[in-house]
């Protein structure tokens, strides 16, 4: 199952990249499951998601908890904590 | 009436208040937010998440539209490089009468504050950052649960 990652503020300057699609084993059921998978695939992933107290999630544009099942997302964003307004 | 607007353009407050008053009601409350100087801070930058913002600001604006039964809900947001003293947000509520008008106008941004996906970045000199969520902004959405 592919699934379209998109990052935002300092996890897309980590990362160095704003998306990229990914193809998660099977054993990835939660979106925490997908940070720890997704860390260990590369350095600057690791260093964008080492702190998952400053990570939030949406799923298909959903804010959602990080213990939540990705289920058939088609696109999943992790970001840091907003800061609009 | 809601109106949601996410641009890169100046926020014209003439343009968005006869929005307000053209709903048609007793009462417009606002808030208009602008970009401080902090500790020197040079240019401040908005980031935001295409598709899901507009989304979440029309879920606050009707959250408040069903609450307070408003005439007209209005929020428009800069994105992108903007400076001191511009506009980077405003929130309008029109209700029959003010105290719907203002708690609603509270209600608007305490909650987009909390619940729309935008992130700043200050530039001071030659120095950027990140800018922290803030606690407090959590109690003050907090409030309105």
């Amino acid at each position: 199952m592919t699934i379209r990652m998109v990052y935002f503020a300092w996890v897309r300057e980590r990362i160095g990249t704003g998306e990229e699609t990914i193809d998660p084993p099977a054993s990835v059921v939660t979106v925490a499951d997908l940070i720890d998978w997704l860390a260990k695939t590369s350095a600057p992933h690791a260093e964008a998601f080492e702190n998952r107290a400053r990570l939030r999630a949406a799923i298909d544009q959903d804010f959602v908890a990080l213990d939540t099942p990705i289920g058939a997302a088609q696109e999943i964003a992790i970001f840091p904590p907003v800061t609009g307004g | 009436m809601i109106h949601i607007s996410v641009q890169q353009s100046a926020i014209d407050i003439a343009t968005e208040m006869a929005r307000a008053e053209a709903a048609g009601a007793g009462a417009v409350a606002t808030f208009t937010g602008l970009v401080r100087a902090d500790d020197g801070v040079g240019t401040l930058e908005l980031e935001h998440y295409p598709g899901a913002t507009e989304a979440a600001l029309l879920k606050v604006a009707e959250g408040a539209v069903a609450r307070w039964t408003l005439s007209a809900a209005i929020i428009v947001h800069r994105v992108g490089p903007m400076h001191p003293g511009e506009r980077i947000v405003f929130v309008a509520a029109t209700a029959a009468h003010r105290g719907a008008a203002l708690e609603a106008c509270a209600y608007l941004i305490d909650r987009l504050k909390t619940d729309a996906p935008f992130w700043k970045r200050e530039t001071r000199g030659d120095a950027s950052s990140w800018v922290e969520a803030r606690d407090n902004d959590h109690a003050a959405a907090a409030r309105w649960e």
